[in-house]
This record gives structure tokens, sequence and C-alpha cells, in this order.
């Protein structure tokens, strides 16, 4: 059993929280590569995935994850409901509230949102990226790809760069990562570095090739082109010239590192094509992690007890 | 009608006073303030065990009306004035439409007359509008009774703006309040910057934000060798700079809120929206910063920035949730508990940043107990242990973060122009006391 009713983030998850859905996930992997993808876990469970902002692969993946538990899953997008009519973020949970369903997925805008939508339900909040603050199923998502590849997340040294202030990935998975052991390092360009990132278990290094230099895995954040109109950085150009990853640069880390990224990927950005085409890029495995660990997230909150 | 009130510890900072002295109050204003007084045919009230002193003075708060009647008015906000202990308030002109001409002045000391229990000084907007292009008419606002003038939260950006203000609004002796917030720094952040901002993955406001306005203000008073007030200061940075300009001797000003000075940004963790504010709520070390720039004398008053909201407008998504929190109910217990109580005030020195230095600053005639000024006088039980309690606050403001709270002090009986206006509802807890 996880130690909380919710997914709101992991922050407050306990490392045995983290291995129980790893494990569970590992289980449930295998399923993803049957001919018939169904199994009866979640029959009669509903979930709805309450998505306030554009997504592709988090949402389709938790749609994947609920239909092949056997849940009922529907998705509820912000242009299409009574959002547009201006209905409040409470009114709408209250809503789904009364319609009887068992989980909520929820992707926001708003930092909290998805612990907010929590005071308001009974039903099980799983936050699926709330603003710029966590993005738990991705760091678990990470942490699966990793400990497959690696064997253990122990004492692995992880670099997380590139944007991190704006990041709920780099949040979830500083927390995630530091507490199965991991020594974790971040590094971008000054003006999308939040202040005293240290207290939240993570090293910072002084520039992009210390955080890499000898790593096992390399995770490169997307670049939020949004975020250019503000100025933080002066181009794409310039920000691939002194930020972005490539051979040369992840060559300094370990012969056999891990090349990550949440996706989706500005090619020639954060990293370059020919290494996110690369042997060492698991990008693809993530994906394939993501809909093993939505469907642990869902079974495990939604009644199951796990491995 | 002659009212003898008996026997408190009368504090008054204004005349160096802090003993038991007996308060005569004939037709509404102060007669004498003496040792012993007696006088048949009196009304006598015994107030032993309790601190008499001048009314206190909120110079921010936010009165709503007109405009925003749901979150408060006139009535409620001046009794939720009374209940605090203030007789006079000066009201902010952040109202719809915005108090910028002399009208919209009259209009406010109309509704005050009518249905407010404190008094009720107007503030006027620096600029027509509150949208910072230009001046408003100052002039005639100083006439129809502005005390000061301000655009509150939206704070003067143009420099050239600010400069002519303060030269045009010293003329007619009115100081301008800004609220220090440099546009581009702030940025739709939402709290400090720092640990917490990066925790919860909020927009930080840093505390450059502040005080690179702080430190405009100062050189345009000294620019233009007029008075300047500088209002809810909230860094270290901030203090520091005032202090300096004060040794200068820079006709600079500055109020701090009491949740300034007792919280801090971990009051927001867990998305609390009852300790969101602008300014935002900073560190440790930016609190014993003001605390020492109270002492000694760098921040003249303690204002609240009363700023009651309704609850859909806190009950949302962090980042939508408005900025401010109420404070008239609040602000004298927790100065006592934990400005005076903590030793870091004297309470006759707090009393002063509440009452008289305020009344200076905006050049009203209150804040000090003497024979032919207005009976405006607050009795207050300084001993009295008592839990805050949100539901009973006369301001139709919900939003504190001070719920559940329990203060020591409080005030029991305010009285403005000799009529009561407040006394304490528990009144088993001063049996001794005839309301």
């Amino acid at each position: 059993m996880l130690s909380r009713k919710h997914l709101l983030g992991l922050e407050n998850a306990t490392r045995e929280d983290i291995e129980l859905i790893l494990d569970t996930a590992d289980s449930f992997k295998e399923i993803i590569d049957r001919d018939v993808k169904k199994v009866p876990t979640l029959r009669g469970k509903c979930v709805v995935n309450l998505f306030y902002e554009p997504s592709t692969r988090t949402r389709t993946s938790f749609e994947l994850a609920g239909k092949y538990l056997s849940a009922d899953t529907i998705n509820f997008s912000s242009s299409t409901s009574s959002v547009q009519k201006g209905e409040t973020l409470k009114d709408t949970a209250k809503t789904l509230e009364m319609m009887g369903i068992d989980a909520v997925v929820i992707r926001h805008s708003s930092s909290g949102a998805a612990e907010y939508l929590s005071w308001h339900m009974n039903a099980a909040v799983i936050n699926a990226g709330d603003g710029t603050h966590e993005h738990p199923t991705q760091a678990l998502l990470d942490m699966l790809t990793v400990r497959e590849k690696k064997g253990t997340l122990e004492g692995l040294k992880v670099a997380i760069l590139g944007d991190i202030t704006h990041s709920r990935v780099a949040r979830s998975n500083i927390f995630g990562f530091a507490k199965m052991g991991c020594d974790v390092y971040v590094a971008g360009p000054q003006t999308l570095m939040p202040r005293e990132i240290e207290k939240m278990g993570a090293k910072a290094a002084r520039n992009m090739d210390e955080a890499v230099e000898g790593a096992d895995v390399v995770m490169a954040l997307r670049i939020q082109l949004e975020r250019q109109k503000k100025g933080l950085f002066p181009s794409q150009r310039e920000y691939s010239r002194f930020f972005g990853i490539d051979k040369k640069r992840l060559s300094l880390a370990k012969p056999d590192a891990l090349l990550l990224h949440p996706g989706p990927v500005n090619r020639g950005v954060e990293i370059t094509s020919e290494i996110m085409d690369g042997a060492q890029s698991v990008i693809n495995e993530q994906v394939k992690s993501g809909v093993a660990v939505r469907m642990a997230v869902l079974y495990l909150l939604m009644g199951g007890a796990g491995r | 009608m002659k009212k003898i009130l008996k026997k408190a510890r009368v504090i008054d900072p204004a005349s160096n006073v802090d003993e038991i002295r007996d308060v005569l109050v004939v037709d509404g204003c102060i007669a004498a303030v003496e040792k012993s007084i007696d006088i048949s045919g009196a009304e006598v009230l015994d107030l032993s065990g309790l601190v008499l002193t001048s009314g206190l003075i909120d110079m921010h708060v936010h009165f709503r009306e007109p405009g925003y009647e749901y979150k408060e008015d006139i009535e409620t906000g001046s009794r939720s004035a009374a209940a605090g202990g203030f007789t006079s308030v000066a009201c902010m002109p952040n109202t719809a439409p915005p108090v910028d001409n002399a009208a919209m002045v009259e209009y406010i000391k109309a509704r005050a007359s009518k249905s407010g229990i404190v008094r009720v000084h107007p503030v006027g907007c620096v600029s027509k509008g509150r949208e910072g292009r230009e001046m408003a008419e100052m002039g005639d606002m100083a006439e129809a009774g502005a005390v000061a003038f301000s655009d509150d939260g939206s704070p003067v950006y143009d420099g050239s703006l600010m400069r002519k203000a303060l030269q045009y609004a010293s003329m007619f002796d009115r100081v301008i309040i800004n609220h220090c917030e440099e546009p581009g720094l702030f940025e739709g952040g939402q709290i400090n910057e720092g640990y917490v901002s990066t925790l919860m993955g909020l927009a930080g406001i840093p505390a450059s934000c502040e005080e690179i306005m702080v430190a405009r203000d100062i050189i345009l008073s000294r620019d233009t060798g007029a008075r300047v007030h500088l209002t809810h200061i909230s860094t270290k940075g901030s203090v520091e700079l005032i202090r300096r300009a004060k040794a200068e001797g820079i006709k600079v000003t500055c109020d701090v809120t009491p949740h300034h000075l007792i919280l801090t940004q971990e009051a927001v963790l867990g998305y609390n929206t009852n300790a969101k504010m602008n300014p935002p709520l900073r560190t440790e070390e930016d609190i014993e910063a003001l605390v020492e720039g109270l002492k000694d004398g760098t921040i003249d008053a303690i204002a609240t920035d009363h700023a009651p909201h309704s609850r859909d407008e806190k009950d949302v998504e962090f980042d939508k949730a408005a900025f401010g929190i109420v404070g008239l109910e609040t602000a004298l217990g927790l100065v006592i508990t934990h400005i005076v109580g903590r030793h870091r005030l004297s309470l006759s020195e707090a009393i002063r940043k509440m009452t008289a230095n305020p009344a200076k600053i905006l050049g009203i005639d209150a804040g000090r107990l003497a024979a032919g000024k207005p009976a405006d006088i607050t009795v207050m039980d300084i001993d009295t242990e008592w839990i805050v309690d949100k539901n009973r606050f006369l301001s139709k403001g919900r939003n504190t973060p001070f719920h559940g709270w329990k203060l020591r002090g409080r005030a029991v009986m305010t009285m403005v122009g000799g009529r009561i206006v407040y006394e304490v509802p528990d009144t088993h807890l001063f049996p001794h006391v005839k309301f």
C-alpha cells in the first residue's frame, strides 16, 4: 500500500512508496507487449483525465494505462468543457465527484492545482504536471527507465540540465533520484536556475560540463520556447551553443551513461539529433516506461496492494 | 455630558506619559488628563487594570467602497477598525471608480459620515485613473479632505511623474505614499523569491524589486525636498536604505505591517492563499532587520494594509488568488503578543507607531491625549488571552493567516469623539468594567 491517498508530488513520497510503484510497474510492463493488452484489474473503476494544458504523451499514456487495466477512462479537455463558460476548478471537481469517479489525473498550468483539487475531492488525485511545481509520474518513469538499464539507482550520478526554474520535471526528479540514493547535479543558464536549489537535495554545478562529467544519467530538459519571449536567454542558437548537449559534451559522462529527455524534444536546441537518435539515448524507452508507471500508480491508488 | 475614565494606565507617547491617570471627557472632547479627577454628576468608568491610549490610527486600509462592496464597505470596514481599537484610518483610493478627484473624496467622506463609526480619511490618487500617466487634481482633493496621495497597488512607476507629483503635492503639504515595486522585476511574481518559491514552483518576487523603488523614491525626495512615505516595506535592504536616507536628513518615512514583522515565506507552504500578499512575506533575516528598524526609529509606523477579499477570490488555485489579508482586528493583539511581548519594542513605543507617528505623517489632528482634543480613545487589556476566530470578524473579509492563533492583548473599548463605538462582547472577562 502507498502511504498516501493521492500522488501530488515526490517531495513527500517515501523511498518505500517509490520502490513499490517501480516494482509494480515492472510487473505490468509485460502486459504492454501482449497481443491482447487487457487485464481486468480495475474493471468497474472510472478515471478522468482532466487536462487544462495540451499534452500528447502524458494524457495518452494515462488513458492507455487505464484501458489496459480495464478502467473506464474519460478525457476532459478544458477547450471543450464548461471551463470555457468560466467554471472554477473547484466546481468542476465537485461536478465530477458527484458522477462517481474513482481517480482524477490532472494537468494544470497553476502550481499547486493538484493539491488544491485534492482538498475538494474524495477521489484519488494524480498530478500529471502542475505549473512549474511537480510532475511525479514523469520522474517515476525516468527512474524506472534508469533502474532497468542500470540494475539499481543507488550511488548513480544524475545530471539534470537546462531550464530548472520552470521545470516541474526537474523538481520531481531531484526529489525522486535523491531519495533513491543518487547524487543529483543541476546546471543551466543562471537565468533559469532557481534560488537555493541545493536545499532541495541537488548540487548546483558551476557549469554544464561539471554536471555532466562522470555522470551515469544525463537528463536534458525541454526549453519552453514561450520562455524565450521573456528574454531569459538571447536565442535558441546561443542556447544550443553554450547549454545544449552534443556528442562532445556527452562524452564527458561515463561511456555507458544514459541520455534522457522528457519530450517533446526541440531537436538541435537542448540536444543534437545525432545523440538523440544515438545508442545512449533511452528517450523511446522512457515512453514505454511511462505507460507502465501510470498503470502502477492507477492500480495502487485505486485499491491494489501492489507487487 | 461628562465621563471620567478612571484608574487606567494611560500611555501617551506624544506627551511622555505612562502612568495611572484619570481622563475626563466632556462633550466629546478630552477635558483633562490628571492623577485624580472627581466631579459630581459625571459618569464614571473604572478602568483599573486596563491600558488607555489615544485612539489607534491605521494609515493604510482598503474599505473597497465604491465598487467592491462585496469585499468590504465603509460601514463594515469602520466597524472592523473600531473592534481593533482604531479610531482613524486612511483608506486607499483603489476603488472603482478610483478616488482621483474632489467629488470622489467628498463621496467617501459623505459615506463615512453616514455609515462609518470611525474617522475615515480618504487618500487620493496621484494620477488620473490610477494609470500612472498624468497627475490627478491633487490640489482640489487636498482641499476636499484627502490626507495623502497614493496610486496604491499600482505604484508610480514613471520617475518623471513621481518627481512632479512630489513637488506638486508638497505645495499642499500632502505626503505621497508609495508602494515600492519595480514592475519588470515583479513580472507575475507570487511569493518571495527564495527557497520556498523554488520548492513550490511559484514565480518569485525578489527583494530587489522593492529596494530599487525605495532607492528611487529616496533619491527623488532628496532631489525635490518633498516628503515621501514608503508603505509596507518588507526587506532588510529597504530598512538599510531608509536608515541611511534619514541620517542624511531626507524627508522619508515608512511603515511596516504586523504580518511582515511576524510571518516568513514559509507561511505559504501548502499553497496557503491566506499568506499571499504583496509585498510578499520574506525571511527571518528580513524580520530581524524590520524589528531593528522599528527600534531605532527608521520605521515610523505600523499599518495593517487591511485588504479584505471574498472567499471566492482566495479559494482558488494559488496563482489566481488575490493578494492581501485583513488586518484591523488582529493588529493590536499581534503587536502586543509578538512585538511587545517578545521585548522587541516597549508598549509605549509600539503605541507611538500606531498613534502619534502616523498622525504626524498624515497631518491629522489626532494621536495624542490632550485637553481640548477630540476624545478618540482606545482602552485595551494587554494581558487577556484570546483566540483569533475569523468567523467573528466584523470585517466582511475572512482572509487571514492568523485564524486560530492565540494572542494576548486586545482592544476592549473604542471611543470616537466621546462616543463608544466598540466594546468587547465578552464582558465577563472584565467584570469590573461597566460599559
